[in-house]
This record gives structure tokens, C-alpha cells and sequence, in this order.
């Protein structure tokens, strides 16, 4: 076998961790090549080896059979070698042909730029393989799916033929989804090889030819796609059996215990995000929002826990108006919330996760007495219980800080916090974002234990499969209005899909 | 995460001990004072016998003991202390209190006011003068941290200003106090004293005074409100994390506005001590004392904590108590701000420092490694 890419040894320490520990990736030529692992597993830091952005400790590098030294992005795109970032790196104000060139304008011989040669390029590159864009338009008019479009031709037009996807469908939606795979199909027969850096197993199956595991920065095997199942491909992620299947008893619904009528929300800068948006969750139930990022979700939850004062329309909660109500007073009425950004608003890093689990009711019996006064032992005697109750994994106990533990016992130590306090109505924001698939079984377990103690719980998720297994109930939400609503089962992802896909036509911001 | 080594290097282990860092950092500071003392063709040693008179009233030279020095340092770390707690009370909230030194001044302002003016009786008196001191010095804060909290008028430059308004509010009323000269007004009454007969005693007439109980109460209120509270509580939450502070339900426009409050009462109190124990008369300010500023520093090597606030200003009140003492041994006094002054400029460069003992422990790292 000819091989485009052939990386041996590869070892890369960063202070305190070895993300690649002697790690073998080698891709044959003209072919999609999974490299599949957990988040930390080594992946991207494999893969900016590979693109020069960082420089390996030890091992060796040889691109189309010869050896190379990959000292710096420029080189890799000399050898042809093109990454499509996770993270778009495209100036939202330049035309689609301005990005691509950018950096290599074509010129006449007096320095001046030649956009007309530049776009006629693009376009034919654009035909050539079939990704539609329009030359002239400005990034900021075109849609996520577009825009990754132009981030393909900017490989393209450097002449690539190894181009790297980190992380390509993290931003889309299913159907833009399918419209890549398509892509990436067709870059194949053209003769591209392609490394796709994934960690959903579905993609893998649906068009790479092999597939190279990572896991804790060791490579674990390479393995031909057609022989494995997703089961197979899992177990090698993890390194244990994993159960994807959500055993969901049928809901024992209640009373309306969270009501929202015609809510208008505006975000930090004035717009209006969250418009006549009305939904109601019962008791015993899970209500779902499904919807592309920046429909409105944030807005919703800022304006349902108080972190942002609501436009109009109300909000109840069992019944009580809490529509201008203070976050306190909110929470001491029973209202949960385990928010989408863990670090910015789940967790005090710097405090214990004793304090932190505490950082609801301090101020209240056992945690502090009537004169104001902590009451240290019962914060850690709870705490320590709570630790062992949700499997928090933590070296020094309820002393370690929390910054300290990992994304998914972060999520835990807030999920515990949220849960102990024993809520009537839950708002749970992307609650398995970034974590290892022992942590998403984990919470989406529990998620489901408390829809069974009688909670009404609200999930507002980016990941199509959680809101799909978890909910009872799916709204769609688009530009901040609902547009569906539907009972679990009565819809199919596609279909989702489509609903959801209407809200990005204009925008489309990454 | 990859593999993570459980290994801890000690160096690491040091460096995230704050008290540690402190104290390199102090250490450090002496180090290029004593270099720069050299260059300049001075015995370095004159400096250390300065400090170390100043520390333990012993005079290596001539073998004489002379306990006023003890005291002397004592008395000049009261107030640096006390500033000091005012930074550092409201940097554990996250924000940060420049205007130490007008939350001084107006406390010194008030306890001359009731100094001169009070009813003279014994004990009272002074009490009231203090109780004036530290309620005017909350109040000075206060406003800082309700514009602050009500309106997000930044901290940093309401305080600047706030201190220019505290001097020049301070001379127009010391002005108007009896027998006021362009400088000083008319002596105290004795019941306003805040002078202590014993400690004059024993440390052979030093000018330490009652101002270092109130100093000690200080500390302990302090670490009591911050550790033991629920009100500190939640205010080292907002500190750390303002917006999670806020989604959890804490009052974060009430912390930050008690914080602001808490600290100046701090600064309100130095003023105080500082009018009625260094002076027998009240001072008609023509610039700035800059214990306020000075106490920035304190906390800064001080951690914001109680304890590492008052080892601080401890030092600092050593350094400026040594100040005389070093010039009557040749070496310019000037040296004692310059290791305060690089003390700051090293607690600052921490960092940095972080940043180098990662790349020693990467280095080790990668060895291992390679020879696994």
C-alpha cells in the first residue's frame, strides 16, 4: 500500500500530560481515514503535528514516502497537506473569493490584486467539485454549511490533495450533515486523501475507509470500517462495553408545573433572540428544544433563571409568577439549572466542591446558623456524601478545587448540586457537551432518574441524538419562536432536521 | 485528559503555595537591595544591621539595647496594616480599591473632627473619635461600591477621584477646626488620645499606641467575616466568580457594594489610629500620606489573606522604622522603597515565573519520556 501519510512514534508532552505517546497513524493514498477517540484522547494534537502548528518531541514524519520536517503551517501547505478548522477561520466582512485567496492573492505584475482571475478560479474549482458557492457573496450572508464550503475550496485552492476535517459536523445540521459526506466522497474520487477527526461513530461508518483509534494518547489499533460495527468502534474509544441504548420507562405526566407564555427576550446587545416563545412542562416529563445554536436557546434559559430580565410575556412556575423575580427567590421556589457553560456559570473553580455545592443554599440551615456563621462540618460531610453518590472523581475529596477535576466530574459535581437541592423544574443546558462517553451515559441516566422522581425537566441540547433518546416531548425552536412540537417518536430526525434548518438561511454565524 | 502523571514536582508544589511565592519574593527583594547597596560602594551589612536594630531594638555596633525601636515598628505597621486589609478585603470580592488612601484620609479627618470638637470624656472620647473614623471610612467606600454595583461606574477611577475629593474635603474642614494654621491645627484634648502609658513604658517611649489592638481586632474581623461567614461566603464567591456567583443565586450588587463598605472601614480606621496615636494635634493635610497606596502592596504580598496582610505590613513598618536608622549608618533610605518597590514588581512577575517552572517540569517530562 502507498501511503500519503506515515507518522511514527509520534510523542508530544504538555506540561503535566503526554497527549501522543508514541502514536502510529499511517493513511494510504486515497483514502477518508477516521481518526476517531474521545475528547483529550490526542486527536487534534496528532493532527496539529501533522500540520505543523505544533512541533512532536520525538518520532517521524514522512508525506507521499518521503522524510519531512513540518516546522510550521507554511510547510505543511507546501506539501499539500490542508486543514479544515472546527472553528472557521474566515473574515466575516470579505467576500468568499477574498478568504480564499487570501494570503496568496493573485497579482499582476504591479502588486495589484486581480480579484476577476481569483473568482474565476473558484468558481471553476467550485464546479470541479461540486461545492456550491457564490464567488462574490460575503461570508457573513452565507449559511455554516456554506461557509465550510469556502474553508474546503481554501484547501483546494492551495492545491492540497491531504486535507485534514477536525470535527466537521459539530456545527451542522443533519442534512448539511449528509451534504458533507457527499463531499467528502467526491473529494475521494477526485483522489484527495482525506483524515476526518471525528468522535460520532455513525460518520465513520458512513464513509471512511479505515479508521485509527486514539485513546488517552496511545494508539489503540486501526481497522478496516467495512469489518467493525459502531459497537466494535465504541468499545475500542472507550476501552470497556457500552450501552447506548437509554431504557426509558413511559412518562408519568403531572400538572403543569413550568409554564411560559409569549416570552420576549433581547440579548446582551438589544436584539430581540426570544420572541412569543410559550411552552409548558409538566411534571414527570422531559421537553425538549431542538434548534441550531443562536436560535434563541441562550436567551430562553437567561431569561427562565433570572440571568436576564424578560421583554414581556410571564413565567410560572407551579403556579407562582416568577416572571420578574429575583434568581434567590427563584431557586428557593424549586427551580433548577445546570447552565450550558460549566466554567463561566456552573462552577467557582477556585472554591472546594464542597463550597460549591453549597453555592445555592449557604446561607441557609445546616450550612449556616441564624447568626450568619458557616457551619463547616455539615458542608463537608454532605459534600463527601454527594461525591460518592454521583461517582465524582476527585483526589482530595470535597477539598479538591474544582477547577481541578475533569470536564465530566465538573458537570457531575453541578449535576449533584442541582439534583440534591431537590428542584421542581430542572433546566438543563447541553448537559453532555465535551464529555467522555462514560460521563454522557452517566448524566443522561440521571437526567432520566429525576423525570421519574416527578421533575419537570427542560433540555435544550445542540446534539440532535440526545434530544432525540432523552425527551418525551420536542419543540423546535427557530429564531426564537417555537415552529414544531411533537411527542417523542412522532418524528424522525430528518424531519427535525428540516424544521430546523429553516432558521439558517440568513445569519449563519459559526 | 491524556495520561496525566500523578508525579508533583516540589518546585511545582511551591509554587502554588501562595505564602511560599511570598516570601521568595521578600527574599528576592532583599537580595537586590543588598546588590544595589553594594554597586553603589556601601556595606550591604550596615543595611542588615539597620533592619535587624529596627526588628529587635539591638544595636550591633555599640551592643546597646534600645526597645523603643520594637515598638516604633510595631506603631508604623498599625496603619499599613490596616490599608492593607482595606485592598485586600475588597480584592478577595474581585474588585480592586485604589481609593484606600481618601477612605483614609476622611477617617483621619472625622477622628480629628471629634477629636477636637467631641465631648472630653475619658474613654468615650476616643472611642467616638474611632467609631467616627471607621463609619466614614465605610461610608467613603460605600458610595465606590453602590455606583459600582447600581450603575457599573468602574471602581479604579471612582476611587482615584475619590481620594482627590477626601484630601481637598479634608483640608477645607481642618481649616475651620480651632486654631488651625495652614498646617496643624490646636492640640487634642488628653481624653482623645488614643496613647497607651503601658506600651510607653515598656517600649521606652516609642509612640505605639491602643491603635494595636484595634489593628489585631481588625485582622481577626477580618478572617472572621472572610472564612467563618456566610456573608464572606458569598462574597469570595462573587470574588472568584461573579457570574456564577450570580447564577447561584448570590445578591453579587449587595456583595459588592458591603465588600466596598467592609474595606473602607479598614482605611477609615488607619486614618483614625494615625490622627489620634502619631499626632497630638490635627494635621491640615497639604499632600497625600500614601498609606493607602502603600497598602496596596501590603496586600499584594500579603495574599489578601488576614494573617500573610499583617506579616506584610509588619515589614513594611520594619522598613520604614529602619529608614532613620540606615541613614545614620550611610546608606541612603531611598533603598527601603526600592525592595518595596521590587518586592511588588516579583509578586507580579509570578507568573512568569509559573511559566518557567512548567518548562523545567516539561523538560524533566519529556526525559522521562524518552528513556521509558
Amino acid at each position: 500500500m502507498d501511503y500519503a501519510i506515515e507518522m511514527k512514534g509520534i510523542t508530544k508532552t504538555f506540561p503535566g500530560v503526554v497527549a501522543n505517546d508514541k502514536v502510529t497513524f499511517n493513511v494510504a493514498e486515497g483514502e477518508i481515514h477516521a481518526l476517531l477517540g474521545e475528547n483529550g484522547a490526542g486527536k487534534s494534537t496528532l493532527m496539529s503535528i501533522l500540520f505543523g502548528a505544533y512541533n512532536a518531541d520525538s518520532g517521524s514524519i514522512r508525506i507521499h514516502g518521503k522524510d519531512v520536517e513540518i516546522k510550521d503551517p507554511n510547510v505543511a501547505t507546501e506539501l499539500g497537506i490542508g486543514m479544515v478548522h472546527q472553528h472557521f477561520k474566515l473574515v466575516h466582512n470579505y467576500t468568499v473569493t477574498e478568504n480564499i485567496v487570501l494570503g496568496m492573492e493573485p497579482k499582476n505584475r504591479f502588486g495589484i490584486l486581480n480579484i476577476g482571475s481569483a473568482e474565476k478560479e473558484v468558481a471553476r474549482l467550485s464546479e470541479k467539485y461540486r461545492l456550491e458557492v457564490d464567488p462574490k457573496a460575503l461570508i457573513e450572508n452565507i449559511t455554516v454549511g456554506a461557509q465550510q464550503r469556502v474553508e474546503i475550496l481554501k484547501t483546494l485552492y492551495r492545491n492540497a490533495n491531504i486535507i485534514i476535517f477536525d470535527e466537521p459536523t459539530a456545527v451542522l445540521t443533519p442534512q448539511e450533515i449528509d451534504e458533507l459526506m457527499e463531499i467528502l466522497i467526491r473529494l475521494k474520487e477526485e483522489g484527495k486523501t482525506i483524515v476526518l477527526i471525528t468522535h460520532k461513530l455513525k460518520e465513520i461508518i458512513a464513509v471512511a475507509d479505515r479508521c485509527t483509534v486514539l485513546r488517552r494518547g496511545k494508539g489503540i489499533g486501526t481497522v478496516n470500517v467495512a469489518d467493525v460495527t459502531e459497537q466494535d468502534l465504541a468499545e475500542m474509544m472507550v476501552g470497556r462495553t457500552v450501552d447506548f441504548n437509554i431504557d426509558k420507562a413511559p412518562p408519568q405526566v403531572g400538572d403543569v408545573v413550568l409554564s411560559v407564555q409569549n416570552l420576549f427576550v433581547k440579548d446582551e446587545v438589544g436584539h430581540l433572540q426570544v420572541k412569543d416563545f410559550s411552552i409548558e412542562v409538566h411534571s414527570g416529563e422531559i421537553v425538549g428544544i431542538a434548534g441550531v445554536d443562536g436560535n434563541g436557546q441562550r436567551e430562553l434559559l437567561y431569561g427562565l433563571s433570572g440571568l436576564s430580565p424578560v421583554e414581556s410575556g410571564s413565567i410560572y412556575l407551579d403556579g407562582v409568577d416568577i416572571t420578574n423575580m429575583t434568581i434567590r427567590q427563584r431557586i428557593e421556589l424549586g427551580l433548577g439549572h445546570i447552565p450550558e457553560d460549566r466554567q463561566k456559570h456552573g462552577l467557582v473553580s477556585e472554591f472546594t466542591i464542597a463550597e460549591n455545592s453549597i453555592l445555592k443554599n449557604y446561607y441557609k440551615e445546616p450550612y449556616s446558623n441564624k447568626y450568619g456563621l458557616l457551619n463547616q462540618k455539615s458542608m463537608e460531610e454532605d459534600a463527601t456524601s454527594l461525591i460518592e453518590q454521583f461517582d465524582i472523581r476527585a483526589g482530595r475529596g470535597a477539598f479538591t478545587e474544582a477547577g481541578s477535576l475533569s470536564g465530566g466530574n465538573q458537570q457531575k459535581a453541578i449535576v449533584a448540586r442541582e439534583i440534591n437541592l431537590s428542584p421542581h423544574v430542572l433546566l438543563i443546558a447541553q448537559p453532555t457537551r465535551g464529555l467522555d462517553v462514560g460521563a454522557i451515559e452517566y448524566i443522561r441516566h440521571r437526567i432520566i432518574a429525576e423525570r421519574d422522581k416527578g421533575r419537570a425537566i427542560l433540555l435544550i441540547s445542540f446534539e440532535l441524538d440526545e434530544i432525540m433518546n432523552l425527551c418525551d416531548q420536542i419543540a423546535t425552536i427557530s429564531k426564537g419562536s417555537i415552529v414544531g412540537m411533537f411527542k417523542q417518536g412522532e418524528i424522525d430526525e430528518r424531519e427535525i432536521g428540516m424544521m430546523m434548518a429553516g432558521s439558517q438561511t440568513e445569519g449563519g454565524t459559526t | 485528559m491524556s495520561t496525566m502523571l500523578n508525579k508533583d514536582s516540589l518546585p511545582n508544589r511551591l509554587l502554588r503555595s501562595d505564602a511560599v511565592v511570598s516570601i521568595f519574593v521578600v527574599v528576592l527583594g532583599f537580595l537586590f537591595g543588598t546588590i544595589l547597596v553594594a554597586v553603589v560602594g556601601k556595606n550591604p551589612l550596615n543595611m542588615y544591621k539597620a533592619i535587624f536594630q529596627s526588628l529587635s531594638g539591638y544595636n550591633i555596633d555599640n551592643g546597646k539595647m534600645n526597645v523603643r525601636y520594637v515598638g516604633e515598628t510595631l506603631s508604623y505597621s498599625v496603619p499599613f496594616i490596616l490599608t492593607g486589609l482595606a485592598m485586600a478585603f475588597a480584592a478577595r470580592a474581585g474588585l480592586f480599591n485604589i481609593g484606600g488612601e481618601g477612605q483614609y484620609i476622611m477617617g483621619m479627618t472625622v477622628a480629628q473632627v471629634i477629636a477636637l470638637l467631641g465631648p472630653q470624656i475619658p474613654t468615650l472620647h476616643w472611642i467616638l473619635a474611632i467609631a467616627g473614623a471607621v463609619l466614614i471610612g465605610a461610608l467613603w467606600g460605600g458610595i465606590v461600591g453602590v455606583l459600582k454595583a447600581k450603575y457599573e461606574v468602574s471602581e479604579v477611577v471612582s476611587t482615584i477621584m475619590l481620594n482627590y475629593v477626601a484630601l481637598y474635603l479634608s483640608r477645607i474642614i481642618c481649616l475651620r477646626l480651632p486654631g488651625a494654621t495652614t498646617y496643624k491645627t490646636a492640640n487634642y484634648p488628653e481624653t482623645a488620645l488614643i496613647n497607651n502609658p503601658f506600651f510607653q513604658k515598656i517600649t521606652n517611649g516609642s509612640m505605639l499606641n491602643n491603635g494595636l489592638f484595634m489593628m489585631i481586632i481588625a485582622v481577626v474581623v477580618y478572617w472572621f467575616i472572610m472564612e467563618k461567614t456566610n456573608l464572606g461566603f458569598g462574597l469570595r464567591a462573587t470574588g472568584f466568580n461573579k457570574e456564577a456567583a450570580r447564577c447561584s443565586g448570590i445578591p453579587v450588587v449587595r456583595s459588592i457594594a458591603i465588600s466596598m463598605a467592609i474595606a473602607g472601614a479598614f482605611a477609615g480606621l488607619a486614618g483614625g489610629v494615625v490622627a489620634l496615636g502619631s499626632f497630638k494635634y490635627g494635621r491640615v493635610l497639604a499632600g497625600m500620606d500614601n498609606y493607602g497606596f502603600n497598602g496596596i502592596a501590603v496586600a499584594l504580598v500579603g495574599n489578601n489573606t488576614a494573617g500573610g496582610t499583617m506579616l506584610a505590613g509588619l515589614l513594611f513598618g520594619m522598613l520604614k522604622n529602619a529608614q532613620s536608622l540606615m541613614q545614620g549608618k550611610q546608606i541612603p533610605k531611598e533603598i527601603t522603597f526600592i525592595i518595596q518597590g521590587l518586592i511588588v514588581v516579583f509578586i507580579a512577575l509570578r507568573s512568569g515565573v509559573a511559566i518557567y517552572l512548567a518548562w523545567l517540569n516539561k523538560r524533566q517530562l519529556q526525559k522521562e519520556v524518552l528513556t521509558k
